[in-house]
């Protein structure tokens, strides 16, 4: 399975073995532990390491190996120089073939939706900071504008995510701002739907399961908030989970809705069941802020941080 | 009635039963013999033609005993044959049947201890005693003392009747043997008298009902004979539940009842009481049988109120909850109640009590406490409130300065209850203690019964006490925090995700923390940036361990600055990253690093707690030095505990591994097969052992101005005895080891009559130490007389050391001794 960072990437499968990490992760036998508390074995390793990418990885994405065929990678802000680039990756080719100019310097990424065969929609920050624009690729026309009232003052817009209700094949976006709200528009009527503020602090990454049309988002404070869609489209927030350091770069949920992995600025990965939000692993193992997640169609983690790593962990294999 | 001698109706009852007399010694003819007797029977009444009442009267009174004694004398195979079918035997059996009871049942009793041991007529007359207790005639013995009592009586008669009833299991056990019945083992027979004696208390009830006069002394002595033999369990058990029931509506019931234990005799008072209060289901049944008896009775008094409450200890909480019910039901009596918890409450506080009672006794007084408290209502109280609360301060004091902390726990949770129920208006006081199965029994005996008439129906504001739950965003350990989490999830079937181990999950530091040892002493003394204090604590452990050289160069100066380092910013687990530090420097540079230790133990002006620090320090790190195999543990996040207690941080680690050790060893010793030594380790500790442990005994004796061991600083002196067991322990297959268990010996020696029951329990642990870790040859060769004094006083202390975790320790010690000696000498052949 390819795996796709922003940058050229080189493998390095200097991980150990699974049996190995667990063995030498146990007290000698010699230890006394208490024998009423059965010890929660220790927390794994990664699975590999990506080592080589020379500076931090800021997205990342796994290309499905089947209908790969000139999937593009959409990666915004990367150099700074105000570009999205459209990638050719087929037959491990990595070349340019195209680029979108945006109008603001941002941290937001943006979000693709197929829409056809070779066509996608976009969405990314427009104009103003303020603005999310959407594109149709490749033909790099401009949809809409969404922008919202001049008094909600949401700022900019921190996070972008497209996607398709299962019932009608209308785009929908959710969008996290600068402000700790969260708002669903429905981008063909160009409205926003509803809107909840979600945290304190500018919102950093969100994701959302349609199936259970229950969503996660993270911000800059010291939780993640999980919040729901009714029938009538509106969002409320649901829950809220303490996190023991602030910060949280991504979050991501496993394409099988079991699990939820978070990219904290602490350097670690948490991972919870995403349906109880029973917290279940914290892999520490970068020496920086971890930036950005994916996670394979079988289940396979990646993680990108700033100390220039890539690990990829093998987590609950499903069943 | 008393009618002169020459009465002729008395005189034809002298001759027939003369005759009679004569027969039988002299007649060989069936026939005759049965006729004869059946002529007798005439006076037994109950046939056609019964003889005269005056008759029946005088046979009985005069010539009964003599006449049966006349037929036992008769028995034999030969006589009894003498009709077909035991025509003969029936009616011989019936004299002793039909007869009265009493004298019946002693010549009964008379034959049998008469008899040759195992003879026809002993198995005949013990068969016949059978049937004279399962014809209930034991009732009869009981009722005719009853009736008697209005005659003088005769005191012998029934002192010989009283000890022979009550005896009677002893007697038979002792003239049968093995070819005893069952019906005369203790086990049945005290039932079956439990029963009489409910039939023969109808039978008084009976007649009281129809205006005659009655006695139950005989029964009371009864009772009480057969508690005073240890019966209680068999006859009260028999006798109680049909008391309560008959005493539930029956006004002349509950007063026979009552007298029936009044007129117990003083010195059986005590075994029917605790009988009675341990059979009695609750506090309202023991109220009905025993009226106000301790009002009336001084010895019952005593029992209740003194015996039962502080000179024993046995009985369970629903025993010492119907007592103190009993006392609390009825106005007369609650004036003892309030006497009671004054009393108890004294005796909880005394310290003397504290350090020489067992933890058993402390344990049950204040469960007494308790209950007392649950009973009386505010204004009684509020009587006696300052001698109370003063009684109750100086035990708090007292117990919280215990080192046992189960002791320090009882105080703390007697405290928080008596404190809110005495002085309800005051500061409530909180302590942090465990909670565990016996404080959740304390404190459920602290809320009162629904029980009906007690006064005290305002419930006191005991809020049950909640561990706290730790807060989800600063406490670090996840594992409890993750189970808690998961717990109110739905059913679901795929929550077989275990969760991994998320202690490592703590707070990020963003300062940096420094990179060489040298600049950490600079940035934990100058202080002005706490961020980056916090992050050298944090990073110390681990960069002494990198650079041991480094550390080397600043080891006493980076100790010095540790022992010093006071927590100053609340940084989580600040006392475990400090310990972990100071061991990691004393691993790192161990002579240096603890010549210093050992002189700033005995030096001015450190605090119990420094000192205590810098034991604890030294038997880690030669805890490490002496096992360089075992693998670092990961650092152990956060605080251990909720609260700073002097002495109760968990356990270290070393104690439960000697602990270990010494079972491991004690279970081979009684399998018997022959172990071996400790396997032979590398030992780091080899080298420098002497240094952690002859400073620090060689002092122990020399009080400063701010530190007297011998004196007020127990505590720390039972760490030391700890601290010297554990380094001796550790210094297994050392060379030094010989005379650090000779000195050790000798420090034991001097100690050994030490009244803190944790510094004998550290002695106890360091003389096991020396037997584990000085080689036996040597232990005999060098030490023998040291030994021989060791052994006495460890059976000394195995025996009467009230605490019991010192007799455990002794018990142990004295078996490793044992398996010693195996070890040397080989057992005689048997």
């Amino acid at each position: 399975m390819p795996l796709a960072p922003g940058t050229s990437h080189t493998s390095d499968f200097a991980g150990r073995s699974w049996s190995e990490a667990w063995t030498e992760g146990r007290d000698t036998p010699g230890d006394c532990i208490l024998p009423s508390m059965a010890p929660p074995p220790p927390p794994p390793d990664p699975q590999f390491v990506l080592r080589g990418a020379q500076s931090a990885v800021h997205a990342l994405h796994f290309c499905g190996g089947a209908q790969g065929q000139g999937q593009p990678l959409l990666l915004s802000g990367q150099g700074r120089d105000l570009r999205v680039h459209v990638w050719d990756l087929a037959e491990g080719r990595n070349a340019i073939v195209d680029s979108v100019c945006l109008e603001s310097v941002g941290f937001c990424r943006g979000s693709i939706l197929a829409c056809g065969p070779q066509r996608w929609m976009l969405a990314m920050p427009g104009k103003g900071g303020d603005e999310v624009q959407i594109l149709e690729m490749p033909s790099k026309t401009s949809v809409c504008s969404l922008k919202l009232e001049a008094e909600a003052r949401p700022g900019m817009p921190m996070c972008l995510q497209l996607w398709q209700a299962d019932s009608s094949p209308l785009p929908l976006l959710l969008a996290g701002y600068e402000d700790g709200s969260v708002a669903l528009w429905d981008v063909s009527a160009r409205k926003v739907c509803s809107r909840v503020a979600c945290h304190e602090e500018p919102v950093m990454g969100l994701d959302f399961d349609s199936q259970k049309a229950r969503g996660v988002s993270g911000s800059a404070e010291k939780a993640l908030a999980v919040w729901s869609l009714d029938e009538q489209r509106a969002l409320q927030v649901h829950r809220t989970h303490q996190l023991t350091n602030p910060g949280v770069a991504d979050v991501r949920i496993r394409p099988d809705r079991r699990l939820l992995a978070t990219a904290g600025w602490d350097h670690r990965i948490r991972v919870f069941h995403w349906r109880t939000m029973k917290p279940l692993a914290v892999l520490a193992f970068h020496s920086a802020a971890v930036h950005c997640l994916a996670f394979a169609t079988d289940g396979l983690l990646a993680a990108g941080s700033g100390d220039q790593r890539i690990s990829v962990w093998s987590l609950y294999p499903r069943m | 009635m008393k009618s002169g001698g020459m009465d002729p109706v008395l005189s034809t009852v002298r001759l027939t039963v003369r005759e009679a007399v004569h027969t039988l010694s002299s007649s060989e003819d069936g026939g005759c013999i049965f006729s004869t007797l059946g002529s007798l029977k005439r006076y037994l009444g109950e046939t056609e033609n019964p003889a005269l009442p005056e008759e029946q009267e005088e046979f009985a009174r005069i010539h009964f005993s003599t006449f049966l004694r006349c037929l036992v004398g008769k028995l034999s195979p030969d006589w009894l044959e003498l009709l077909p079918d035991g025509q003969l035997e029936e009616l011989w059996a019936s004299f002793f049947l039909e007869g009265p009871a009493d004298q019946a049942f002693l010549v009964l009793m008379e034959a049998i201890e008469g008899a040759a041991s195992p003879s026809f007529r002993l198995m005949k007359m013990a068969r016949l005693l059978a049937r004279f207790l399962s014809a209930g005639r034991m009732a009869a013995v009981m009722e005719g003392q009853c009736r008697q009592q209005m005659e003088p009586a005769f005191p012998l008669l029934q002192e010989t009747l009283l000890s022979k009833v009550v005896g009677l299991p002893d007697h038979l056990g002792n003239r049968l043997q093995r070819e005893n019945l069952a019906g005369f083992f203790p086990q049945n027979y005290f039932p079956l008298l439990g029963e009489e004696l409910l039939r023969a208390l109808q039978v008084v009830v009976e007649s009281l009902r129809g205006g005659l006069d009655c006695s139950v002394s005989f029964l009371s002595q009864v009772l009480g004979k057969a508690c005073v033999h240890g019966r209680q369990k068999e006859l009260l058990g028999v006798l109680v539940p049909r008391l309560t029931a008959l005493t539930q509506g029956s006004c002349l019931w509950q007063r026979v009842c009552w007298r029936l234990v009044e007129r117990v005799p003083d010195r059986a008072m005590e075994a029917v009481l605790t009988g009675l209060v341990e059979a009695a289901s609750g506090p309202e049944v023991l109220s009905r049988l025993l009226g106000n008896l301790v009002m009336k009775s001084k010895k019952a008094q005593f029992v209740m109120t003194r015996k039962l409450l502080f000179l024993q200890y046995r009985y369970t909480t629903p025993v010492l909850q119907s007592l103190l019910g009993y006392l609390a039901m009825d106005s007369q009596r609650r004036p003892l109640l309030i006497q009671a918890l004054k009393e108890l409450l004294e005796t909880w506080g005394s310290s003397s009590a504290i350090r020489h009672a067992p933890l058993a006794q402390q344990h049950y007084i204040s469960k007494a406490i308790l209950v007392c408290l649950a009973h009386l209502g505010e204004a009684e109280l509020q009587d006696c409130r300052d001698e109370l609360l003063a009684s109750l301060m100086a035990g708090v004091q007292s117990h919280l300065d215990s080192s046992l902390p189960a002791v320090r726990r009882l105080g703390m949770i007697v405290a928080e209850v008596a404190s809110a129920q005495i002085h309800p208006e005051g500061p409530p006081l909180r302590f942090q203690y465990e909670e565990d199965e016996l404080t959740r029994e304390l404190l459920a005996l602290a809320t009162p019964q629904p029980a009906a008439n007690s006064p005290s129906e305002a419930g006191p504001p005991v809020a049950p006490v909640t561990a706290e739950t730790p807060n989800k965003e600063t406490v670090s350990s996840g594992g409890p925090q993750a189970q808690s989490e998961g717990s109110d999830s739905e059913l679901d079937s795929d929550d077989e995700f275990v969760p991994y181990d998320m202690s490592g999950d703590t707070e990020l530091r963003s300062s940096k923390a420094p990179v060489y040892v040298r600049d950490c002493v600079e940035a934990l003394t100058t202080s002005e940036n706490w961020e980056r204090w916090e992050a050298t604590l944090w990073a110390l452990e681990g960069l002494i361990f990198r650079s041991p050289a480094a550390t080397q160069e600043v080891s006493v100066e980076l100790a010095k600055v540790l022992l010093h380092l006071e927590e100053k910013t609340g940084v989580a687990g600040f006392e475990g990253l400090r310990q972990r530090a100071l061991v990691a420097v004393t691993v790192t540079d161990p002579v240096r690093v603890a010549e210093y230790l050992t002189t700033q133990f005995y030096a001015l002006n450190y605090s119990l707690r420094q000192r205590m620090d810098i034991l604890d320090v030294l038997t880690l790190a030669a805890q490490e030095l002496s096992q360089p195999w075992r693998r670092r543990k990961p650092p152990q996040q956060g605080p251990p505990g909720p609260g700073p207690q002097p002495g109760s941080p968990a356990t270290p680690a070393w104690r439960a591994v000697v602990e270990e050790r010494i079972r491991s060893k004690t279970r081979r010793v009684s399998k018997g097969s022959a172990g071996q030594g400790p396997a032979a380790d590398p030992n780091k500790f080899n080298s420098v052992a002497g240094y952690f442990f002859f400073p620090l005994i060689q002092h122990f004796d020399r009080p400063l101005v701010t530190f007297d061991l011998l004196g007020d600083d127990q505590l720390v002196l039972g760490r030391l005895v700890h601290t010297l067991g554990a380094l001796m322990y550790l210094s297994v297959n050392t060379m030094v080891a010989v005379p650090m268990g000779k000195a050790l010996l000798e420090f034991v020696w001097v100690l050994r009559f030490h009244g803190d029951a944790y510094v004998r329990q550290g002695l106890l642990s360091a003389v096991s130490s020396v037997l584990l870790s000085v080689p036996a040859e040597q232990l005999l060769a060098d030490l023998p007389d040291e030994l021989l004094e060791a052994q006495s006083w460890l059976a000394d202390v195995a025996q009467k050391d009230p605490d019991e975790d010192c007799r455990t320790l002794a018990i142990k010690a004295l078996l490793l001794l044992e398996k010693l000696r195996d070890k040397l000498l080989p057992p005689p052949p048997p």
